[in-house]
């Protein structure tokens, strides 16, 4: 942050920024955003995950690795998917997981949260795994628990979700491993999405050749030249000769607020067909981090196409996220050996 | 009681005034500049040698908190902060509870400062009742009860057609009209500027056009009703553009900018730290340019947009916090650092804090004359401070200045010729 700073000399305070997430060596102590962390802490985290790929196809799916830590899934908003990934991740590493939905209107107030962070932490809990509509929740939360406890983010309102991030980058390594070759595109609504900011800083720091954005301008952000990535207002040269595209999910509440005129007309315009799939190299790879709007995004036959890799995303999500927790609770102050 | 300040280094825009020089105060006014009056005899002297003497600052923009959040603050603490920061008279906004639309909530307002005896407080009356922005309020009767102007600060939440008609009767009773341009619609639920910032951290964005879009409209509604207008907090260049082709074209329309959108860009948001969380939100390097150039220029005067809040306020992720700094202790320093960088002279920097205001706000304060209210601050420029609880008197200690050094200390503060703070 600070070298994007042009006129630092009449600012008063450095940005204390990444270091938030990193300890004194400098390795992941909290998850809670991409941006900031090294080539290499991304590709510790690909290869960790990719050593516990494994453990799903034993007969007894369980490494010993976090047994006796407490892991809290402290999901502010609704989530389905996202949050049994977690629980799989925590259970297949030994852990004792504990599931809390909390209502967001019972939170409005920031005190509230912090309260709950306390008695949580009053009951000797190792890790939580975060997710809030509020952008910079995860953040908050990490600044303000007791330095034993890892905080992983899991979608903080638009800012970030790393784990989709790493488990996306995971997937296209595993199908295309040199990152430096690649045109990625990615295609919707980029303004509201944590999943895209995640995958453009991802993306960008493993060194990817160009990354696109597809999309209207009113679902983009104001500066998204800005987030390092070329902008396209069509599928035609937006897909010309990419290897992975990357779908977005459309919320339901963008017709609403007068960003789309309806569903029909962003298909017409950014629905994903096999035809238009063609505009991209033969070998290219679809995803999308679900659940999928069949006929709003995509095509079905894309979907569950050759080319799609969707379901395979969902596999990886485990791995990666047993990685994320393993190498967190590894490098916090008390360490996971048990 | 007569008092003599010695030897200091008096500046006063007003007079053209700026040497070293004694003031001799009697009777709450000023008696003399220079030579001691016939038989003047001093109760207290005070030695302001390598010390400035100044009118007392005039704020065009606090929350006092008071009535009805007293959990943010109250009128005896931001008062005892102004007068601690070189106020000597602090506009109230009307955004209290009840809403300050109501002679009784003046009278209690203008009670509770005289009670606490720290800085004049001079009361905002609300344009609409409840500043619910349609039905007018009853605006002869709170300037009757002691309100300087009228304001549907710190929101612009009203219609196009009640705001003209609003102008209208304002200015039927020669009142002046303070706006803070915001389009609340363009707002929407955004929380820092639209920008590089607001892009890389997902945070909903306040476009520049939420400010120009509404001041363009209060232009022109200025422009045909012939009101007074003053807008307050204005935060980017393109408003300035705007604000100096309007004065050129003889609009009566001025403007503050709040001191720390001197010093502060959208790039200081850092990562989410809701200290920077402010109403307007901080812009670009080129904004923050913009508005020290128009500071320079005199096209604006400076105000504190002093919002305090309990700890509470800030301790949320970032877009569920409340929005403002605890302002009014910072803006000398700020000032002074602007004049130590080279671009602003002292009396300059006297103008927008103190006579600019006066002027706005069509008071016979903010100057040093003869015969007028002695209000006046001694500073000493160089001695340095640190932004911590013990030297903090506002009750909010939500500032992003929190453990910082600062260059300039008020040493004494008189109102109406009695000292109010010293240190």
């Amino acid at each position: 942050m600070r070298s994007s700073k042009d006129s630092a000399s009449t600012s008063f305070k450095a940005p204390d920024s990444s270091s938030l997430q990193l300890n004194d060596q400098g390795k992941l102590r909290h998850f809670l955003t991409i941006d900031g962390l090294s080539k290499d802490t991304l590709i510790d985290i690909m290869d960790v995950a990719e050593s516990f790929s494994g453990v799903a196809d034993q007969a007894v799916k369980k490494v010993p690795l976090l047994r006796g830590k407490t892991i809290v899934n402290l999901f502010f908003e609704n989530s389905t998917r996202t949050r049994t990934t977690f629980d799989l991740a925590a259970k297949r590493l030994s852990a004792d997981i504990i599931n809390l939905n909390i209502a967001t209107s019972a939170t409005t107030k920031g005190e509230s949260i912090l309260d709950t962070i306390r008695n949580l932490e009053a009951m000797q809990v190792d890790m939580f795994v975060v997710r809030h509509s509020d952008s910079g929740a995860a953040h908050f939360i990490a600044r303000h628990v007791a330095p034993h406890i890892s905080v992983i983010n899991a979608g903080d309102g638009r800012h970030a979700h790393p784990t989709q991030a790493m488990l996306d980058m995971f997937t296209i390594r595993s199908v295309k491993q040199d990152f430096s070759q690649l045109k990625v595109a990615i295609i919707g609504d980029i303004l509201h999405s944590r999943v895209a900011r995640s995958q453009i800083q991802a993306l960008n720091t493993l060194g990817a050749k160009e990354v696109r954005v597809i999309a209207p301008k009113t679902l983009l952000p104001s500066d998204t030249n800005s987030l390092g990535v070329h902008v396209y207002g069509d599928l035609r040269t937006g897909l010309d000769d990419v290897d992975v595209v990357i779908l977005l999910r459309l919320q339901r509440e963008r017709m609403g607020g007068a960003l789309l005129p309806s569903e029909h007309e962003y298909f017409e315009c950014f629905g994903l067909t096999e035809e238009r799939l063609a505009y991209a190299k033969p070998d290219v790879i679809v995803m999308h981090p679900g659940p999928i709007n069949r006929g709003v995004e995509m095509d079905a036959a894309v979907a569950d196409g050759p080319n799609s890799v969707i379901l395979q995303q969902v596999t990886n999500g485990i791995a990666v996220r047993m990685a994320v927790m393993a190498l967190t609770l590894g490098h916090n102050a008390t360490g996971h050996q048990s | 009681m007569n008092i003599c300040i010695k030897n200091g280094r008096v500046i006063d825009p007003a007079n053209e005034r700026d040497g070293v020089q004694n003031v001799y105060i009697g009777e709450g006014k000023i008696q003399s500049i220079g030579r001691s009056p016939n038989g003047f005899v001093a109760k207290l002297t005070i030695d302001a040698t390598d010390k400035l003497v100044m009118p007392g600052f005039i704020d065009l923009n606090a929350s006092l908190r008071e009535p009805g959040y007293e959990q943010k603050a109250s009128i005896k603490t931001e008062t005892r902060a102004a007068v601690a920061a070189g106020y000597t008279a602090v506009c109230c906004l009307p955004n209290t509870k009840p809403v300050l639309d109501t002679p009784a909530v003046v009278q209690l307002i203008l009670d509770k400062a005289d009670l606490a005896g720290y800085a004049k407080v001079l009361p905002l009356g609300a344009l609409t009742i409840g500043l619910e922005g349609s039905t007018l309020s009853e605006m002869y009767a709170l300037k009757r009860a002691g309100c300087v102007a009228v304001s549907q600060a710190p929101n612009n939440n009203i219609s196009s057609q009640v705001l003209r008609r609003a102008l209208q009767y304002a200015s039927s009773h020669d009142l002046l009209v303070v706006l803070k341009p915001e389009d609340v619609a363009i707002k929407d639920d955004g929380c820092v500027h639209d920008g590089a910032m607001s892009s890389r951290l997902g945070l909903s964005g306040i476009p520049v056009s939420a400010e120009t879009v509404a001041i363009a409209k209060i232009i022109v509604l200025a422009q045909e009703t012939g009101a007074r207008v003053h807008l307050t907090g204005i935060s980017s260049a393109d408003a300035i553009t705007m604000l100096t082709r309007a004065q050129f074209d003889n609009i009566a329309i001025s403007a503050d900018v709040h001191a720390y959108q001197l010093h502060l860009t959208e790039l200081d948001v850092g990562t989410f730290d809701a200290n920077y969380h402010t109403s307007p939100p901080l812009r670009t390097c080129a904004d923050r340019d913009a508005l020290r150039a128009a500071v320079v220029e005199g096209v604006v005067s400076v105000s504190s947009g002093h919002q305090p809040h309990e700890e509470a306020a800030k301790q949320a992720p970032f877009p569920s916090t409340e929005a403002g700094i605890s302002g009014l202790q910072t803006v000398l320093p700020l000032m002074l650092r602007f004049v130590d960088e080279g671009l602003l002279g002292l009396s300059q920097m006297v103008d927008r804090l103190a006579t600019g205001p006066a002027t706005i706000l069509g008071l016979d304060l903010g100057n040093l004359t003869k015969h007028s209210a002695a209000n006046i601050c001694i500073v000493d420029p160089d001695k340095t401070w640190q932004v911590d609880e013990k030297n903090w008197l506002s009750r909010g200690l939500n500032t992003p200045f929190l453990g910082l050094q600062m260059k300039g200390q008020v040493t004494h503060t008189i109102v109406n010729g009695r000292v109010v703070f010293k240190k």
